[in-house]
């Protein structure tokens, strides 16, 4: 009897959702420690770059500093050696950033525009020349590598800041135009006509109508470049001299120099001091840097 | 006024032409001239300096009696296997759980995606710190008593390639879980329904629906992670510098130091030729799949 007046008196309605089912569980049983695998790295180089040498040869890397220190920080940014030079890795940051500046703005400068006339302005032959561009960017690095020195050499920009803006312009194009193009395109053509019958022409039309109404795929391209150029290893190891090395260049020498005693906790700080740009970019952006990657996997 | 109506063909839209030789220039000049030049010097003896010396095919015979290029193949080859067949399935998996409707999905995104944007020498230098066999993984899980935990890749030219696929993996899923989950959220809601109806189990529903009909999605990842590991060269320099030994070489690394340390272009050449041909051989088929294929279906 007890049975029967506990099923009619229970819980009407629909089943609720339990908070523990087995199902969540694994969903965020597997989430979380897949997280842990991610939040790891950056977690050890905090740790590591805040503590003193004498505890890290006590201790183990993933536990927090007893004595926070923010020397090693210091020494990376401005004491770090490379080869004879001991100014630390600030050299390298400034060098960056006078490429990152110059390339960024004209690498956009030229996709928006290519993107634009492709889009608005089709001649006999843009398609074709499109098309390589695309296929190009598959093209390995190395195989255009030394073709490009002899460019630079002739131009006489070889070794030079200006040099590396320039193949950073040329590399970062077919990625760029394509994501010109593609929001170009999707843009009313009825607005590009309209403008036609009022008389305006190509840079009319581009800087009173196109830029105003394109600002947030300036601000993708932005952050997809300011990222990837920061990031650069190749080019600027190839193309600029040991005094013009861009950060990641210079984080590398002085991190695997063969010379000296390891400094763990200054290779740390130098580590995330030069993660620390694209990082800034990634978290302030959020949803916006997830559609700049997005765009370099949708084919156009 | 007859002839400013009708200007000649190249006269016409001349601003966006003009607008156009950036992009006409890079084609030409640096994606067809550079790869063709290159191409044809690799069939020239060039050392410091390239010469139009022609020995047919010498540096390529050379190049595969090298018993580095050789393992620069072989770990090409095994890292790219491994690393394709980790990242697809991760990134799928993990796509898949973030697309239970979950709660926190941005901040898990976050997470897993911060990586993606630090270089891979970044990477390769945290990792190397974090196998550091005195002072990382190896040492704390003895730490704690299992004494005879052994787990150093970096200095054991067996396994080196796990230790750069770790951190490689820690750098790219992310970006793979992104794609394959818009992938998913690209499904119509009403194949899920139809299938529900149908009482089909939802892990069965993934892999017999679902799958299949990402298939475009599953491609284009791999040409892009594909060619992606083909170019694999700042990860392997800041974590192993190649080492130890030789056995943890790629081809690029080949490639750069024949063509800027060795002082032997020729060498160079050749080999980053035959890194062009290994990318035609994962480009053209899917080039044509994808537009080959449209004409005829």
């Amino acid at each position: 009897m007890a049975d029967l007046s506990a099923t009619m008196t229970g819980p009407r309605g629909a089943k609720p959702r339990r908070v523990l089912s087995g199902r969540n569980i694994m969903v965020y049983g597997t989430l979380i420690v897949v997280s842990l695998y991610y939040i790891l790295p950056l977690w050890v180089m905090v740790m590591t770059s805040l503590k003193g040498m004498p505890e890290i040869r006590l201790g183990n890397i993933f536990a927090p500093p007893v004595e926070v220190t923010f020397q090693p920080w210091v020494k990376a940014w401005s004491e770090a050696c490379t080869g004879l030079n001991c100014d630390g890795l600030s050299r390298g940051f400034w060098n960056s950033v006078q490429i990152l500046i110059p390339s960024v703005v004209l690498s956009i400068i030229v996709a928006s525009v290519n993107g634009y006339a492709l889009v608005n302005w089709r001649f006999k032959g843009s398609d074709v020349f499109f098309t390589i561009l695309i296929f190009g960017s598959f093209i390995p690095y190395q195989v255009m590598l030394y073709p490009i020195v002899i460019l630079l050499r002739e131009m006489g920009i070889y070794g030079t800041l200006w040099g590396l803006v320039l193949v950073h312009t040329i590399f970062g194009m077919p990625i760029l135009t394509l994501l010109f193009r593609n929001y170009f395109s999707s843009l009313p053509e009825e607005l590009f006509k309209a403008a036609r019958v009022d008389g305006a022409g190509f840079w009319g039309i581009y800087f009173q109508i196109m830029l105003p109404m394109s600002l947030p795929i300036f601000v993708v391209a932005i952050i997809l470049q300011v990222t990837g150029i920061w990031n650069d290893f190749l080019f600027g190891v190839v193309y600029t001299k040991p005094d013009l090395y861009p950060m990641t260049v210079q984080l590398n020498n002085i991190v695997n120099s063969v010379q000296g005693v390891k400094e763990y906790n200054v290779n740390m700080a130098a580590t995330l001091l030069t993660g620390l740009v694209p990082l800034i970019v990634y978290f302030v952006s959020g949803k916006l840097f997830v559609r700049g990657i997005a765009a370099g996997a949708v084919k156009g | 006024m007859a002839q400013a109506k009708h200007p000649g063909r190249l006269l016409r839209n001349l601003n966006a032409k003009i607008a156009a030789v950036p992009m006409v220039l890079t084609t030409l000049v640096v994606f067809l001239g550079g790869t063709i030049w290159t191409v044809v010097y690799s069939f020239t003896n060039s050392k410091l300096l390239p010469r139009t010396n022609f020995v047919g095919f010498d540096q390529y015979e050379r190049l595969w009696d090298s018993s580095r290029w050789i393992v620069s193949i072989q770990n090409l080859l095994v890292f790219g296997v491994l690393s394709l067949v980790f990242t697809i399935v991760m990134g799928f998996v993990l796509a898949v759980l973030m697309d239970q409707k979950i709660r926190f999905e941005d901040t898990f995104r976050t997470i897993m995606l911060y990586p993606f944007a630090l270089s891979f020498i970044v990477t390769g230098l945290v990792w190397q710190w974090i196998l550091n066999p005195e002072f990382g993984i190896e040492s704390i899980v003895r730490s704690w008593g299992w004494e005879s935990f052994a787990f150093d890749p970096l200095n054991n030219p067996e396994v080196v390639l796990y230790g750069l696929l770790i951190a490689g993996l820690w750098q790219g899923t992310g970006f793979v879980m992104c794609i394959m989950l818009a992938g998913l959220r690209g499904i119509d809601e009403d194949i899920w329904k139809a299938a529900r109806v149908d009482g089909i189990p939802t892990w069965k529903t993934y892999v017999l629906i679902i799958i299949p009909m990402m298939r475009p999605v599953f491609i284009t990842t791999l040409v892009l992670v594909a060619s992606g590991i083909i170019k694999l060269y700042d990860l392997v320099v800041a974590q192993t510098s190649g080492g130890p030994g030789n056995a943890s070489q790629v081809p690029a690394m080949y490639v750069y130091d024949y063509m800027f340390q060795a002082q032997n272009l020729g060498q160079g050449f050749a080999a980053s030729t035959m890194m062009l041909l290994s990318v035609l051989i994962v480009l053209i088929p899917w080039a044509y799949l994808e537009f080959g294929g449209k004409k005829h279906g």
